[in-house]
């Protein structure tokens, strides 16, 4: 037993420089840019593509496999360099977390042009030559090539620390990752130091995916899987911090490893199957992590002030045009079940309901400065409840309300415990809370119906037909949205953005600024349940696909790219992506390139979203 | 006011422009195809779809070749439904009422499958799932408009049971993708293979989630557990890492392995001469089976695509075959016929010919049942043989308890 957990520990060990040598780029980027490089995990992905084929190319020997996984290397950083001074450079000065939806764009595009080179096959990557076979450790054959990235994670560790500690290059980083202001103000060129960085994240990344190879196939879904894990190794690491990010990546490959080994355990007629807890074991460390330390084990605070949440443009008063707005609104909205096809309803049905999702979570964003990357927990949850109640024999507002209830708590719960973060931690915290909830759903066969889902939930016989639900789906969208505008002159609007813009000054005006974000935490996580209870009698079905992360970072692209700093901004954002979406899915085949292609192009005309950009140019002149 | 005014009337224009673009719709032809809705997960699955396509489309080309379908061209409408069941249904919808089509076929994803077939039901719409495995599709959540063409499951697990049966291994050892496929897959196992041999043990459990299978830990963990055998149920890179980090770590020598789906094309060929030698599988020997139809659909395969056929082009392919007997038997698009026609209803396939079951709508086609070698730096399936679905289905008195009442 002892042996065997040993082994595992090894195991957990070769896995976990992989991860850290992807991580290492991540946080490396993140530490100087503020960019939360979506595309890092299409950076790997691309890396174990271009190792492929150039292991063919150069044959089998070791120069075949180093010099290839050397060129993976440099091809990705050049993509990174592509990326950095194509798209990126153009918008660090927009709102924060624009430039992840930008990122997000390219791992579209960078999916599609892999299918488009690669195909659709799974590529299996040679052996190591030299490296291919065991050697018996503890009297279990471990394979040479894990001993040697057990390695291969602290001796890149050291390398980088050597380049950061010990050149002037690694001075400037470090002083930018520190205070990215001061370091310019001292006259650091910030798009050399920027590229730079970006550039060798890339090709930390691109190394990593053709090392991997020997140990993973070359396959479409790797950009994804692998971005999470990073994410989560590099905020429990705590950001910025390089050894922070290699002990994470070891407590959650060890730990994982570990959980594999034991296996299924019986205590007191209780069993435990911890092979299944594999499913979250990362975001379950990383809950724990984050609550304990807001900033990562090894993370620092950021310095308060400079590097906070910039300054937002003041929400514009609703004015004559606004109103104009809503009265026109509520005639041409309702007149569209008399003048558009079925279809065009039905479409319209799925934007009203991810408009009410992109405001509530537009509230959090936009007033309160606090990002959510889980933003599906509560609309899935809202969703659950509304099934399990129908299918339980509510009636049909019974259940509505069962959603909106459902969300409500869950919010509450989830609020209390992430509101101890702020910025990037609390963002991570909610994603974390959000992948836990989504594997209890997953996971809970009896209640949920585990991965399969529910089926059979449609609304009422009133209802039944799509124009009258469609109607009724505009009607509780527009005054849900109708509300939230209000509420963002109302006192608790003014008092929520005010936490938001200066907490100490809040505070001293008497604000309780914890009960004012909880309280718009559990506000947000009850609107997007109404939303997904109203979304599951449209479709009749639900699976835990509707709390997973996907959802969640259409529910963030929706409100940054409307502009989440205006009153229609979200709402906006959620009508552009999911016209745009439907339109180019059926244009052509290489849908996700193109929709890639569209997001990058409306973050480089409008960086601060749709409406913020359109207010700005009306604007121009007047100070923000 | 004069501001305002011009808002309100650039506002109803955008309204009016928004409206005329949504509302546009293609206008129907002369004397109208047969339109049928296709939707698959063609991005997130691409390993499988691709090749499905394929097949799919020569189908509908031999089918129009010969005139099509009761005197009308048969013309498919495909979509990408995103892997995702609310996207799937908004499409179903879409091709429903938008482009018209009378029925719908695809799907590979069970919750998508079993979203879509939801939305058949309320809308009274016939669907023929070519791929989706879950048993549920047809069994517990089974209606009146979904039938289903793929050996399910259950089916596919049962064939394997035989053999496993016949070893008389005492203690197994299991790994399976965390989620329904892989769950009900062990269940069936576990619960048909104690029957047929009282006493057997499954001595450790392992269940990656899908697509990111920590494969030296799992092959570890198994390997301290000293079975005799082994049963697999991941496919797709998850395999193809525990192929490479079990044999590496030398734990499949002198253990019988059973892989469900590992003798697929799509899964057994990126191994290539790193094939495991010896597994019992489900599979697709495609360069052996030498019965007339089956040569005939290669044949055709090979020079229309110039590719060699996948397990994925023969259920594209059988799929749309099936479509098009249901229209020809019921003589009309109209729905009730169709849905009247496809009970019972016979399709000739590449597998032979296969029929629809009417008491539980799903189809006998069967799979291949052999053992993996490696010829010629390929993986191969050798001494195989074809397993007709029929056989390995249970008795009617138990599939209809576990079907819900019409």
């Amino acid at each position: 037993m002892l042996s065997s957990l040993l082994i595992q520990t090894l195991n957990g060990l070769a896995s976990a420089s992989l991860l850290f040598l992807v991580a290492l780029g991540l946080t490396l980027i993140f530490g100087v840019t503020r960019v939360v490089n979506f595309a890092h995990g299409s950076f790997f992905m691309l890396g174990a593509y271009v190792g492929v084929t150039l292991f063919d190319r150069l044959g089998g020997g070791a120069l075949g496999f180093w010099g290839g996984a050397l060129g993976a290397g440099l091809a990705v950083a050049t993509v990174g360099l592509a990326v950095e001074v194509l798209v990126l450079r153009r918008i660090y000065r927009a709102p924060e977390l624009l430039q992840l939806v930008a990122t997000f764009g390219i791992v579209l595009i960078v999916k599609d042009a892999a299918l488009y080179v690669w195909g659709p096959e799974d590529l299996l990557g040679p052996r190591p030559p030299g490296l291919g076979g065991s050697l018996p450790i503890f009297g279990k054959p471990l394979p040479v090539y894990d001993l040697f990235l057990i390695l291969l994670g602290p001796a890149m560790l050291a390398g980088v620390w050597a380049l950061l500690t010990r050149t002037t290059w690694g001075l400037r980083v470090r002083a930018a990752t520190e205070d990215r202001d001061m370091a310019a103000a001292l006259g650091i060129d910030q798009a050399m130091l920027f590229s730079g960085v970006f550039v060798l994240g890339a090709f930390l990344a691109g190394l990593a995916g053709a090392l991997a190879l020997p140990r993973e196939p070359a396959s479409l879904g790797l950009d994804l899987s692998v971005i999470a894990d990073v994410f989560v190794v590099t905020v429990v690491g705590g950001l910025g911090s390089i050894p922070g990010a290699y002990l994470a990546a070891v407590l959650i490959s060890v730990a994982k490893a570990w959980c594999i080994g034991i296996g299924t355990l019986t205590l007191g007629g209780i069993t435990v199957s911890f092979t299944k807890l594999t499913i979250v074991a990362e975001f379950l460390v990383m809950a724990g992590v984050l609550m304990a330390r807001p900033w990562g084990l090894l993370g620092a605070e950021p310095v308060e002030g400079r590097v906070a949440h910039g300054r937002a443009w003041p929400l514009d008063e609703p004015r004559r045009r606004f109103w104009l707005t809503v009265a026109t609104m509520s005639v041409v909205l309702p007149a569209m079940t008399l003048l558009a096809d079925r279809y065009t309803l039905v479409l319209l049905t799925d934007v009203a309901v991810f408009a009410v999702v992109a405001s509530s979570l537009g509230i959090l964003m936009g007033w309160g400065g606090m990002a959510s990357f889980g933003h599906a927990a509560y609309f899935g949850a809202g969703a659950y409840g509304a099934a399990l109640a129908a299918l339980g024999g509510a009636p049909f507002v019974l259940a509505l309300g069962a959603g909106i209830a459902l969300s409500g708590v869950l919010a509450a719960v989830f609020g209390r415990l992430a509101l101890r973060a702020d910025g990037i931690s609390l963002a991570m915290l909610t994603l974390a809370f959000a992948q836990i909830t989504w594997a209890v759903a997953f996971q809970w066969d009896a209640v949920t119906g585990g991965s399969n889902g529910l089926v059979g939930i449609w609304p009422p016989a009133l209802l039944a037909d799509r124009r009258a639900y469609y109607l009724f789906a505009v009607v509780v969208a527009g005054l849900t949205i109708a509300g939230v505008w209000r509420l963002a002159h109302a006192p608790f609007g003014y008092a929520l953005r005010a936490t938001r813009d200066h907490r100490r000054r809040a505070q001293a005006s008497g604000l309780d600024i914890e009960r004012i974000r909880w309280a718009a935490f559990v506000l947000s996580g009850s609107l997007a349940g109404l939303a997904g209870s109203v979304y599951v009698f449209a479709k009749g079905s639900l699976s835990p696909d509707a709390l997973a992360i996907p959802r969640s970072v259409d529910a963030l692209v929706m409100v940054l790219l409307g502009g989440a700093e205006t009153l229609v901004g979200p709402a906006l954002g959620a009508m552009v992506f999911t016209l745009l979406s439907d339109w180019i899915t059926r244009a052509t085949p290489y849908w996700q390139a193109l929709l890639g292609l569209a997001i990058v192009a409306l973050t480089l005309v409008f960086p601060h979203g749709i409406s913020g950009t359109l207010a700005r140019w009306r604007g121009a002149g007047a100070t923000p | 006011m004069k501001r305002a005014l011009s808002t309100a009337v650039r506002l109803g224009l955008t309204a009016a422009i928004a409206v005329a673009g949504l509302t546009a719709s293609p206008s129907a032809a002369q004397q109208p195809p047969i339109r049928v809705g296709e939707l698959n997960s063609y991005k997130a699955i691409p390993a499988f779809l691709e090749p499905y396509k394929k097949g799919w489309e020569l189908a509908v080309e031999e089918i129009n070749a010969k005139g099509g379908v009761a005197g009308r061209k048969l013309e498919i409408v495909s979509r990408d439904d995103n892997a995702s069941p609310g996207d799937a249904v908004r499409v179903a919808e879409e091709l429903v009422t938008r482009e018209k089509v009378d029925l719908l076929t695809g799907g590979f994803l069970s919750h998508v499958g079993l979203a879509i077939s939801s939305f058949a039901k309320q809308n009274k719409i016939v669907f023929i799932a070519a791929e989706p495995l879950t048993d549920k599709l047809v069994w517990e959540n089974g209606n009146a408009y979904t039938f289903r063409l793929r050996a399910s499951t259950y089916m596919q697990v049962h064939m394997l049971v035989d053999e496993a049966a016949k070893l008389g291994k005492k203690r197994w050892a299991i790994v399976y993708p965390n989620y329904e496929y892989g769950q009900s897959a062990i269940a069936s196992f576990k619960k048909l293979l104690s029957a047929r041999q009282p006493g057997v043990e499954f001595v450790v459990e392992q269940a990656p989630p899908l697509g990111k299978i920590e494969a030296g830990a799992v092959a570890q963990a198994i390997a301290d557990a000293k079975p005799d055998a082994i049963f697999n149920v991941t496919f797709g890179p998850d395999l193809q890492k525990l192929v490479r980090e079990g044999t590496t770590r030398g734990i499949f020598s002198g253990v019988a392995v059973f892989s469900l789906l590992g003798g697929e094309p799509e899964y057994l060929d990126p191994l290539k001469d790193e094939a495991p030698i010896g597994w019992y599988v489900t599979g697709y020997p495609w360069d052996q089976i030498k019965t007339p139809e089956h040569d005939a659909f290669v044949k055709a395969y090979r020079s229309r695509w110039n590719d060699y056929p996948r397990l994925g082009s023969v259920v594209g392919y059988s799929a749309i075959k099936s479509v098009a007997a249901a229209l020809a038997k019921a003589g009309s698009a109209d729905t009730e016929k169709v849905r009247a026609a496809m009970a019972g209803l016979e399709v000739e396939t590449p597998f032979g010919k296969v029929v629809y079951r009417s008491i539980d709508h799903q189809s006998t086609m069967g799979a291949y049942v052999g053992r993996t070698a490696v010829r010629e730096g390929k993986g191969v399936m050798v001494d195989w043989r074809y397993e007709p679905g029929e056989k390995h289905l249970p008795p009617d008195a138990e599939v209809k308890s576990k079907r819900p009442a019409q």
